[in-house]
């Protein structure tokens, strides 16, 4: 059981069964709310660079600029298409697409909140609000991040143009590199966790700080016994570089490096096409910041766990931290010059993985340490598989 | 059952032309994203069957790594342009197409031969294809499957000590 919960709903309500309807819920409300938030996020990046580098940002249409995203938008839908001449075109068409639906695919594992019902008899239970509490979340989730460099390394090929394949190249590179890290960060966690689902790992961050007992209740999944802690704070320094450089935002986006490569893989995209490029490149961030709150900073778990906190609902402390990690992108692009390509790849290569891979022993031996010497029995999910085939003739 | 079905023949179709396409296109790129397709296709494969995490590794590494690197090479050595891969028919072309087909009749033949004659029974949902199920099987010491595991990765490490010393000009 999350927190003390608020509202309670009845587990058949007019006959429908409600724990059923939870995926839709989600559903609805991830794809709304990641379409619906890329414009503020677009807004809310410009204001606060413009706040970092000492600027007034947008200030013109709308109040306090609040309508230059809408204005932008509105703009890039009138703007001509402009086809190239010697582009392969099915390629061409289709690259924004792939670049863009596996962002959005990717929160559906996320768990946004801990629903709770009241069954029949009167025992409360819990459902996570994802659209598949499915038992290979995270793998799930780092298929869709590994299919989308397909969308980039297309749009650079297809495209036609030699700035926009060193583009599209760079993209390749980058993204394999860094995926390497991106995975030994994450499996530091479930190491600690001991599942692949996402609504277990958060569960597994539900617990006194480092589980050592006689510390007060209201520490219980707190701040102080989420994941981030927990794994001593390097894999979650690791995923966060490599989750800025999944993504190709700054100090990593040298696909698309303005100075030299003009914009790279979009060099030769124009009006909505380039729109989905930005809408794709927006949407996975959120998707990776999800499951950086959801792995490292305990999801939908509120800070501490008393009164005022816990009356809060779990989305919005979800939420928050997603804005958290999109803070921390922000921040990183205003604050580091782009890396020059090779220091890049010695920061990957040479750097955080050998670190992720003593890191990864590290905590193997922390786990061990702190299991009991006589574990509890195994759960006893699967047995040694038996020989189908002498029943089947 | 009946939905499985349908998906079973949608993914059949999406499939088998994709792989065909695969082999038929002149252009590379778009030879190697037919293929990316069909990965994709023995994916949902895998989920229908209850193989979760099969599924997902088979993204992972062959959608996500390995085809990507396949395109790298293509785009690098720019092998992109349709006329690049050119073949006329050699003799190595008829032998690869007489062969081809010897297999699909060898494939249709015994599959026909082997048609099941009663239902079969109905099987015990095992949950062997999580990754639970996946560690519990391999690692287990009752079962003899550690040992190969352990010989691949040794293979593995030697391929990795190879590519790096080919690579390298002094090692």
């Amino acid at each position: 059981m999350v927190g003390h919960p608020v509202i309670v709903f009845p587990e058949f309500w007019h006959g429908i069964h409600l724990p059923s309807i939870v995926p839709y819920v989600a559903l609805v409300g991830i794809l709304a709310f990641v379409l619906g938030i890329v414009p503020g996020l677009i807004y809310i990046e410009r204001v606060v660079i413009a706040f970092m580098q000492d600027r007034s940002g947008p200030n013109r249409v709308g109040p306090r600029g609040l309508l230059q995203t809408l204005a932008d938008g509105v703009k890039l839908f009138f703007k001509e298409e402009i086809l190239p001449r010697s582009v392969d075109r099915r390629i061409y068409y289709i690259a924004p697409v792939i670049a863009m639906i596996p962002a959005l695919a990717g929160g559906a594992v996320l768990p946004l909140q801990f629903i709770t019902f009241r069954a029949a008899d009167g025992h409360l239970f819990q459902a996570p609000l994802t659209v598949g509490d499915v038992n290979i979340g995270l793998l799930y989730i780092l298929a869709l991040s590994s299919l989308q460099v397909y969308g980039v390394v297309l749009a650079g090929w297809s495209s036609n143009n030699k700035y926009s394949l060193l583009g599209g190249l760079r993209a390749s590179a980058q993204l394999i590199s860094y995926e390497l890290s991106m995975g030994l960060a994450l499996l530091c966690v479930i190491v600690l966790a001991g599942s692949l689902r996402l609504s277990d790992i958060v569960l597994a961050q539900n617990q006194l700080p480092f589980g050592i007992p006689g510390q007060p209740e209201f520490l219980r999944g707190s701040l102080f016994s989420w994941f981030w802690l927990q794994s001593f704070f390097v894999p979650f320094l690791l995923y966060t570089i490599a989750m800025v450089a999944e993504t190709n935002r700054a100090p990593f986006d040298l696909p698309e490096a303005e100075s030299e490569l003009i914009a790279g893989f979009h060099t030769e995209y124009s009006s909505m096409k380039f729109a989905m490029f930005f809408m794709g490149e927006y949407a996975s961030m959120l998707t990776v910041s999800g499951l950086n709150a959801a792995m490292f900073w305990g999801g939908p778990l509120p800070p501490l766990n008393i009164v005022p906190f816990t009356w809060v609902p779990g989305w919005i402390w979800f939420v928050s931290k997603v804005m958290i990690g999109i803070f921390i992108y922000i921040w990183l692009r205003a604050t580091f010059p782009r890396l020059r390509y090779d220091a890049l790849m010695a920061l990957g290569w040479k750097r955080m993985l050998p670190l992720g891979l003593v890191w990864l022993f590290v905590m193997g031996g922390y786990n061990l340490a702190r299991t009991p010497s006589n574990p509890p029995a195994p759960p006893p999910a699967v047995t040694a598989p038996t020989r189908v085939e002498s029943t089947r003739r | 059952m009946a939905w499985s079905f349908v998906l079973f023949w949608i993914l059949a179709v999406v499939s088998v032309v994709s792989s065909i396409m695969m082999v038929v296109t002149r252009n590379p790129v778009r030879s190697a994203l037919f293929l990316v397709v069909t990965f994709l296709c023995v994916a949902v494969y895998y989920v229908t069957l209850a193989a979760q995490f099969i599924a997902a590794v088979q993204v992972i590494v062959y959608a996500g790594a390995i085809m990507v690197l396949f395109l790298f090479v293509i785009m690098l050595l720019n092998l992109g342009a349709p006329e690049a891969l050119r073949e006329r028919g050699t003799l190595q072309t008829r032998v690869a197409l007489l062969l081809g087909f010897i297999f699909i009749a060898a494939l249709i033949g015994s599959s026909l031969i082997a048609l099941p004659t009663a239902p079969a029974p109905p099987g015990v949902y095992q949950p062997l294809g999580t990754v639970q199920g996946i560690g519990l099987n391999l690692f287990s010491p009752n079962q003899p499957w550690l040992f190969p595991f352990e010989i691949t990765s040794i293979l593995l490490l030697v391929a990795i000590v190879g590519a790096i010393i080919m690579a390298k000009r002094r090692v």
